[in-house]
C-alpha cells in the first residue's frame, strides 16, 4: 500500500524524466571527465534523477500520508483549450476574435461562470488587446480575420 | 570616496526622465499585482519582459525591479486590510497588521509599513553601495571550480528555505538543470534534446516556461478552491500614527532593516526569511510578548522593514556573483542575458551605470511607493473587490500574447501550455516550481564551469575539495543539507511555516 501518494508519484515522475534523458542522450558523445563531451553532464543529471526519484518513491512507502491526492483536470484543461484556440485562430481570425475566444472559453473554467459577463469581458478585451498590443506595441499579428481584410 | 561617487553615478542614471518613468510604471504595476489576488511578481515580470526588449538594459531592469519591490508593498496592503498576504513576503504582516485593522487602526498599520519599508530601502541602498564592490572583487578571483561550488551552494541554500520536502526540491533543481541543457551545446555545437525542432535549437523559451509554471498552473490550482470572499476592514482610520506608536516602531524598524540587510545577502535568503526573523526578534525583545498577534505595531514595523531590505539586498548575489537566489532573480538573470549582459562580477566594472543606476533607482522607487501608497490607498482598496473570475482570463490573455511576442512565434505559446500542464502536476504532487526555474537558469553555467574546472585539473574531481574556497562552499552546502534532514531541525522549520 502506498502511504504517501504525492511523494510516490513525484518520485516516479522524476525517475521518468531521468530515464528519458538517458535514452535521448544515448547518441551524444560522453568524452572523459577531462574532455567532456555533450553527453557527459546530461547523463550525470539523468542518473541523479533516476536515483533520487527512486529514493523518493521508496521513502513514500514509509512516510505518513498528507491526505488523499485529488485531481481536478477540468479547470486546467478548459484554460489550456482557451489558450490553444488562441494559438490556432490568431493567424487567420486575427486578434479581436481570438482574444474574445480565449477569454470566453477560459472563463468557463470558473465555477461562477455566467454567459453574459463572459461575453462582455471577451468583447472588451478583444478590442483592448488589439489596441494595446498590435497598435500600441507593434506585435506582428493581424487585427481582423485575414479573409475579410483582403490580406 | 568611491561610495559617494558610485551613488552619484547611480542617481545621475536613475533620475533621467525615461528611467523615472519606467521606475514609476514598475512601481504601479507591482503595487497592482501585489494587491490583486492570484498573480505574483514572477508571472508578471515574465509577462512584461518581452515589452522591455526594445528598452535600454538599465531601464528594463529598473522597471522589472520596481515590479518586484512594488509587489511586496501591495502585498502588505492586502495583508493588513483583508487578512490575506498578497505575496509570500507579507505572510507575517497578517498576524498583527490585520489585528490593528480590526481595531480601527488600519491607517496607522499601513503608514508604519510604508515608512518602515522606505527607511529599510534607504538602509539597503547604503549597504549595497558599501558591500557589493568587495563582493564583486572577491568573485573576480574565482576560478571555474569556485564558481561551480558557489552555484551548488546557491542552489542548495535556495532549497533550504523553500518549504516542503527537501528531496523533492533538490530533484526539481536537477530537472531544471536538465531542461537548461536543451538546445545547442556551446562547446561542441551539437543540438541536445531538440527533437529536430528548429525552435528548440536556442533552448526552451524561459519566458514561456515561467508563464506556464507560474501563471497557468497557479490559475488552475486557484480555480479548484472556492475563493473565500474577502472581507475588508471596516474603515481605514487615520493614516497618522501617534507619538507612542512611533516610539514603539522606531527600534523595530532599525532592527528589521539590519535583519533584512544581513539575511538578504545569503543566497536563498531574501524577503520572506527576513520578515520571519524580524518578527521573532521583536517578540523576543518585547517587554510584553503577549501583545503580539493582537495588534502590536512592532509586529508590523519590523517585518515590513525587513522584507523590503531583504528584497533589495537579494539583488546583490544576482548582480555581483550571477547567482539568483529566488525565482524573480532568476528572471532578472534571464533579462540580462537577453540584453547580452552576462550577470556576474564584470557588471560592476564593465557597466557601472547599469549596476549603480539600478541600485539608486530602488531608492527613488521606494520614495515613489510611499507617495503612491498612502494617499491612493482608497484606490487600491477598490481594486481588491475585482472578482477573480474576471481577472484570470485577462492574465491568461496577456501571457499568451507575451509568450508569442518573445520570438514572434506561436511555438512559445505551445511551450507555455506544456509547462502549464506540467506545472499543475508538480503543484499537485507538492513540488514547488521555483527551484526548477533556478536550475534552468544556472544549468548551462554550471555545466560550463564543471567542464572548465575539470579541464584544468585534467579530469581530477578532487579539485573541488583541494581548492580552499571551493571546499568551504561545498562543505557549507553539505552542512545545510544535513541540517535540513536532521529531524529535530526539520520539525522546527515546519513549525515556523505553520505559524503563517
Amino acid at each position: 500500500m502506498i502511504r504517501n501518494q504525492r511523494d510516490f508519484y513525484a518520485g516516479l515522475l522524476f525517475a521518468a524524466f531521468g530515464v528519458a534523458a538517458l535514452i535521448f542522450a544515448q547518441t551524444y558523445p560522453i568524452g572523459t571527465a577531462a574532455r567532456m563531451g555533450p553527453g557527459y553532464f546530461p547523463r550525470l543529471l539523468g542518473i541523479v534523477l533516476v536515483a533520487g526519484g527512486a529514493l523518493q518513491a521508496f521513502l513514500a512507502l514509509r512516510t505518513k500520508s498528507e491526505g488523499p491526492l485529488v485531481w481536478h483536470w477540468r479547470p486546467l484543461f478548459v484554460l489550456l483549450i482557451g489558450v490553444a484556440a488562441f494559438i490556432v485562430a490568431t493567424p487567420f481570425l486575427g486578434m479581436v476574435v481570438s482574444a474574445f475566444a480565449l477569454v470566453v472559453i477560459s472563463s468557463a473554467a470558473s465555477r461562477e461562470f455566467r454567459w453574459r459577463p463572459a461575453l462582455l469581458a471577451g468583447a472588451i478585451q478583444g478590442v483592448a488587446a488589439a489596441a494595446l498590443f498590435i497598435y500600441g506595441l507593434g506585435v506582428p499579428l493581424p487585427v481582423w480575420p485575414v479573409f475579410l481584410s483582403g490580406g | 570616496m568611491d561610495l559617494l561617487a558610485n551613488l552619484a553615478l547611480g542617481f545621475s542614471v536613475a533620475v533621467t526622465p525615461i528611467n523615472l518613468l519606467y521606475a514609476f510604471v514598475g512601481c504601479v504595476v507591482g503595487t497592482l499585482i501585489g494587491v490583486l489576488p492570484g498573480i505574483g511578481p514572477v508571472a508578471t515580470i515574465a509577462m512584461l519582459l518581452p515589452i522591455t526588449y526594445g528598452l535600454e538594459p538599465v531601464t528594463a531592469l529598473i522597471m522589472l525591479a520596481g515590479i518586484y519591490y512594488g509587489a511586496s508593498y501591495g502585498g502588505s496592503t492586502t495583508a493588513i486590510l483583508v487578512n490575506l498576504p498578497g505575496e509570500m513576503s507579507s505572510v507575517i504582516t497578517v498576524l498583527d497588521g490585520h489585528q490593528m485593522a480590526r481595531q480601527g487602526r488600519a491607517g496607522a498599520a499601513l503608514c508604519i509599513a510604508a515608512l518602515g519599508s522606505f527607511f529599510a530601502g534607504t538602509t539597503a541602498t547604503m549597504v549595497i553601495a558599501a558591500f557589493a564592490p568587495p563582493l564583486a572583487d572577491l568573485a573576480l578571483k574565482f576560478d571555474a571550480a569556485e564558481y561551480f561550488s558557489l552555484m551548488v551552494l546557491g542552489l542548495i541554500s535556495a532549497v533550504a528555505l523553500a518549504h516542503g520536502s527537501v528531496l523533492k526540491a533538490v530533484l526539481m533543481i536537477v530537472l531544471g538543470l536538465l531542461l537548461g541543457m536543451v538546445g545547442t551545446d556551446v562547446n561542441s555545437g551539437m543540438a541536445r534534446f531538440s527533437f529536430g525542432s528548429p525552435e528548440l535549437i536556442d533552448g526552451i523559451g524561459f519566458v514561456a516556461m515561467t508563464m506556464g509554471l507560474f501563471a497557468f498552473a497557479e490559475i488552475a490550482v486557484n480555480l479548484e478552491q472556492t475563493m473565500t470572499s474577502r472581507i475588508l476592514a471596516e474603515r481605514i482610520g487615520s493614516l497618522w500614527i501617534t507619538w507612542k506608536e512611533f516610539k514603539q516602531s522606531l527600534p523595530a524598524i532599525l532592527r528589521g532593516s539590519v535583519a533584512g540587510s544581513v539575511l538578504g545577502i545569503l543566497p536563498g535568503g531574501g524577503a520572506t526569511l527576513s520578515a520571519f526573523a524580524s518578527y521573532t526578534i521583536e517578540k523576543k525583545l518585547a517587554k510584553d510578548p503577549s501583545r503580539f498577534g493582537k495588534g502590536a505595531i512592532e509586529g508590523v514595523a519590523g517585518p515590513e522593514s525587513a522584507n523590503n531590505a531583504g528584497a533589495q539586498i537579494s539583488f546583490v548575489p544576482m548582480l555581483t556573483l550571477g547567482i539568483p537566489s529566488n525565482a524573480v532573480m532568476a528572471l532578472m538573470v534571464g533579462a540580462l542575458i537577453i540584453h547580452d549582459i552576462q550577470p556576474g562580477p564584470e557588471i560592476m566594472t564593465k557597466t557601472p551605470q547599469l549596476f549603480w543606476g539600478l541600485i539608486a533607482s530602488m531608492w527613488v522607487g521606494n520614495a515613489m511607493l510611499v507617495v503612491l501608497n498612502l494617499p491612493l490607498i482608497g484606490l487600491w482598496v477598490k481594486l481588491l473587490s475585482v472578482p477573480y473570475r474576471l481577472l484570470y482570463p485577462m492574465i491568461l490573455l496577456c501571457c499568451a500574447i507575451g509568450a508569442y511576442s518573445t520570438n514572434n512565434n506561436m511555438f512559445d505559446v505551445w511551450i507555455a501550455i506544456l509547462f502549464g500542464l506540467l506545472g499543475y502536476i508538480f503543484l499537485k504532487l507538492g513540488c514547488e516550481p521555483a527551484p526548477l526555474l533556478l536550475g534552468y537558469i544556472l544549468g548551462p553555467l554550471l555545466e560550463e564551469n564543471l567542464r572548465r574546472a575539470l579541464v584544468l585539473s585534467r579530469g581530477d574531481y578532487t579539485v573541488f575539495a583541494t581548492r580552499p574556497m571551493s571546499a568551504v562552499m561545498l562543505l557549507m552546502a553539505c552542512g545545510l543539507l544535513v541540517l535540513m534532514i536532521v529531524p529535530a531541525i526539520r520539525a522546527k522549520r515546519e513549525a515556523v511555516f505553520q505559524e503563517s
